[in-house]
């Protein structure tokens, strides 16, 4: 398989700032890729050199073949962006501005591109997709720029993006402003660019998210790649935490494995006990035949936060020393 | 827990000193430049009036002559006492009037608008703030800078006259606070910023009009058309020529009256919203180009300044005659206009010195329109159009084919004004107008060269056209010496009409023009864009 995007070593500092620190990043070509880490770790930045848009310091990015910075135009043409926070004109209407970056794509109409397989390329938008999108993401494409919401103007963005015949779709934080229904059609569009073969290199802070939706993701933090593998490579890293109120006391818990930081509680005076673990998430289904023997009465698990999972992670090599 | 204090319905004014402290410490540079420059204006006046009348023969010919000129008067408006004082606020009372409403309004619509535009004003209104705080905070921070301006001029003219001296800054403060309760009342029933602080203007150019007209009709301000101008009633006040203190009784009638009304409407509407609603725009669009999206951008900037330089070429072009039969006669007023628009007959100097300025203003124009480039960029548009196929060259050239193409249509659309208000020489004075093009882009280059090698520093763009400006202004009338003309790109223009054509420094200020511009854009080539 070819590589969609590659970056090493790169490295990029904002005056005594250094957003990137030899960060590493590979992506398959037709894969979802997450891209995860906290606030401020340097996703948008290494999207910003993957887009030519900041010139790196040190290191190597290729995307979909080409240097980013000298080839940016040839790069766009086969590339669509949805930023983190979509920023509209006040006075365009956003059917508009999804027209005018499909037809940016093509470089106003300008030649098209011939690629290696001599398959005709060009950018543009499908009106059919364009209109089935606008109808699944219930948009309002007469409304001016000023009058839409946040999430409205990520709509705005995402259908733009999901209608142009693209190759790679790069997508940061895309649906920091969409509700629950909103980016469950999110989702399913992801899923359908998948089928038809595209790239798409999603940047999120939410780990379930990625979770549900990517083939591999590689986690960053302080600008520098920490982990990256597929979800099952990295399942290592995820644990569930659970609360549980038993009626009886939990028999033989402390001795499955994969079981940390174990608290029993009594409650009242019968045998009723209060039970709180992390499981590492591989091995759960022993932890919960465990519990249910002993009766459960009601039960709540919680996906590990991101940040969790970072703290773990470095407790985990900081041990390992 | 702790316990906040909820407002009461009756709080509407909770964190009014909060917001007015945080808006004059947002306008700590904007206001004192503005202020301060109004009142140098005023304040420089007695000593060049001094120069051009000196004798008391000088000072009553010029009565007689503003008495018999009705172009002369609807220019600046009629004239009631000889001495300095009174020249004073006859000569820069009604600009100054002007100036301290463009202050107002931008003021006012900055604190109240544009803040809900932006949604900022949400964060504020969910904090401890009355109902009615930002609207109170925005005409305050008004009348801050309105008495201010009216402490500097009372007390800087205290020489000419005290009492005098008092009643123009009272009635330049005025006019300020009248227009900053008219774009409070604007702001309430737009939803944009932009589009209140054009309106606003619209009410300040019709002002001007109505005074100039009833000016030229009567030679004592006496007509009705004068009395329906807030312009005309500063007049009316008559600094330094027994004062009618009771005008300004009508400017607090005005304010006080306006000011109700915006809380009237801004009590009745929610945050954000107006009562000129939006319209929907198109569900399709047809931009398809860099190029197109610039022009779409900018093309309602570039028709005003078109509508705006034809009908300044027709008024003045219409004035020529008149202005420079008055001139004429002053040997000082005739030097200065000489110094300005060349040593040729006087028609032809001031028609110069006139085209002059207007190329001069089509300097900002052309600041402005590049620095739309710094706008689209630090305001996050720029990232998604330069993500598609559209190289940076290709972004910039759009926006700044319309700086360079609009400049020069906003100058030939003056020439044919003046073409149409003086009845005669086409020719020469469309090639008076088009002469004036290598500065205007010299200038356009500087902005082009700051905004692609330093970007953040971008905005000084706007220093380089008001010193430009400056030069072009006050330099003849103070016979400043070569050494600062020659700063200005349009102080090595030859004088036309009436001068002859000099092909050397125009050639030279086009390549520079070019030079600074393809600097500019190598440099936005090679840095980072910002994020």
């Amino acid at each position: 398989m070819t590589k969609a995007i590659t970056v090493s070593g790169l490295h990029k500092s904002f005056g005594k700032t250094h957003a990137l620190d030899g960060l590493d990043l590979d992506v398959e070509t037709g894969e979802v890729h997450g891209f995860l880490g906290p606030n401020g770790a340097g996703k948008s930045t290494t999207i910003r050199v993957l887009l030519g848009l900041l010139r790196a310091d040190a290191g190597a990015a290729q995307v979909l073949g080409r240097d980013p910075w000298a080839d940016a135009v040839e790069v766009h043409r086969r590339i669509a962006y949805v930023p983190g926070d979509v920023t509209l004109w006040r006075n365009l209407s956003g059917g508009e501005v999804i027209d005018l970056y499909g037809r940016l794509h093509d470089g106003g109409r300008a030649k098209r591109v011939r690629q290696g397989g001599g398959g005709r390329r060009a950018g543009g938008l499908d009106t059919r997709r364009r209109a089935e999108l606008v109808e699944r993401f219930e948009l309002d494409p007469t409304k001016k720029g000023r009058t839409y919401s946040k999430g409205n103007r990520q709509k705005v963005a995402l259908v733009a993006a999901f209608a142009s015949d693209v190759d790679l779709l790069i997508l940061d934080e895309p649906t920091s402003g969409l509700d629950p229904l909103m980016e469950e059609v999110f989702q399913r569009c992801v899923e359908e660019e998948r089928e038809r073969g595209r790239t798409i290199l999603l940047s999120s802070h939410i780990l379930s998210e990625v979770e549900e939706l990517c083939d591999r993701v590689s986690i960053i933090r302080k600008g520098r790649t920490v982990e990256s593998g597929s979800l099952a490579d990295l399942r290592h890293l995820t644990r569930t935490s659970v609360t549980a109120e038993l009626a009886g006391p939990p028999n033989g818990l402390s001795h499955l494995p994969g079981v940390h930081d174990l608290a029993v509680q009594s409650i009242g005076r019968g045998q009723g006990r209060r039970v709180r673990l992390q499981v590492d998430t591989d091995k759960l289904d022993a932890v919960l035949r465990s519990l249910s023997e002993s009766g459960v009465r009601s039960l709540t698990s919680t996906p590990p936060t991101l940040e969790e999972l970072f703290l773990r992670h470095y407790q985990e090599k900081a041990a390992a020393r | 827990m702790t316990t906040l204090a909820v407002p009461r319905s009756g709080r509407q004014l909770a964190g009014t000193g909060t917001l007015l402290r945080f808006a004059l410490r947002r306008d700590r540079v904007m206001i004192p430049i503005w202020v301060g420059v109004n009142a140098l204006m005023v304040l420089s006046m007695p000593n060049t009036l001094k120069n051009l009348y000196d004798t008391p023969a000088e000072r009553a010919d010029l009565l007689h002559q503003v008495a018999t000129n009705a172009s002369f008067r609807a220019l600046i408006g009629p004239v009631f006492d000889t001495d300095l004082g009174a020249l004073t606020a006859w000569r820069g009372g009604v600009y100054a009037g002007a100036l301290a409403a463009v202050m107002s309004l931008i003021i006012v619509v900055r604190h109240t608008r544009d803040e809900e535009e932006s949604g900022r004003q949400e964060l504020v209104a969910s904090g401890m703030v009355g109902r009615r705080a930002s609207l109170t905070a925005a005409l305050l921070a008004a009348a801050v800078a309105n008495a201010v301006l009216a402490l500097l001029v009372a007390a800087g003219l205290a020489g000419q006259g005290a009492t005098g001296a008092l009643a123009l800054g009272l009635g330049l403060a005025g006019v300020g606070m009248l227009f900053s309760t008219m774009a409070a009342i604007l702001a309430q029933l737009t939803e944009s910023a932009r589009l209140a602080r054009g309106l606003t203007a619209a009410v300040l150019g019709t002002a001007f009009v109505l005074r100039a007209a009833g000016d030229s009709a009567t030679t004592d301000g006496s007509s009705v058309l004068t009395w329906l101008s807030p312009l005309g009633w500063l007049e009316n006040l008559r600094p330094y020529a027994d004062e009618r203190w009771w005008v300004l009784l009508l400017f607090a009638a005005a304010v006080a009256v306006q000011a109700a009304m915006a809380y009237e409407l801004a009590g009745r509407r929610d945050v954000g919203m107006s009562f000129l609603p939006t319209r929907p725009g198109p569900a399709m669009g047809r931009l398809g180009t860099a190029g197109a999206l610039a022009w779409r951008l900018q093309r309602g900037s570039v028709y005003g300044w078109s509508i705006g330089f034809f009908l300044a070429g027709v008024v003045y072009g219409g004035l020529t005659e008149g202005v420079a039969d008055l001139v004429g006669d002053n040997e000082n007023a005739r030097e200065i206009f000489q110094r300005m628009g060349g040593q040729s007959g006087i028609t032809d100097a001031f028609l110069a010195s006139m085209v002059g300025m207007l190329g001069l203003i089509a300097a900002l124009y052309v600041v402005g329109s590049v620095l739309r480039l710094h706008g689209e960029e630090t305001s996050m548009r720029a990232e998604p159009v330069l993500a598609n196929a559209v190289g940076r060259l290709r972004w910039a050239g759009g926006h700044l084919m319309i700086a360079f193409t609009g400049a020069a249509l906003i100058m030939l659309l003056a020439g044919l004004g003046f073409a149409v208000g003086y009845g005669k020489q086409l020719g020469p004075i469309l090639g008076a107008c088009l002469v004036q093009l290598p500065a205007v882009w010299v200038v356009g280059g500087l902005a082009v060269l700051l905004y692609g090698v330093l970007p953040r520093a971008a905005v000084a763009a706007w220093g380089v056209a008001g010193a430009v400006l400056l030069i072009g202004w006050v330099g003849p009338a103070l016979d400043a010496p070569q050494a600062v003309l020659d700063v200005s790109p349009f102080g090595h223009l030859p004088k036309l009409p009436g001068g002859g054509m000099e092909w050397g420094p125009v050639l030279v200020l086009l390549g520079l023009a070019v030079v600074l511009t393809a600097a500019g854009l190598a440099g936005l080539r090679r840095r980072d864009m910002t994020t």
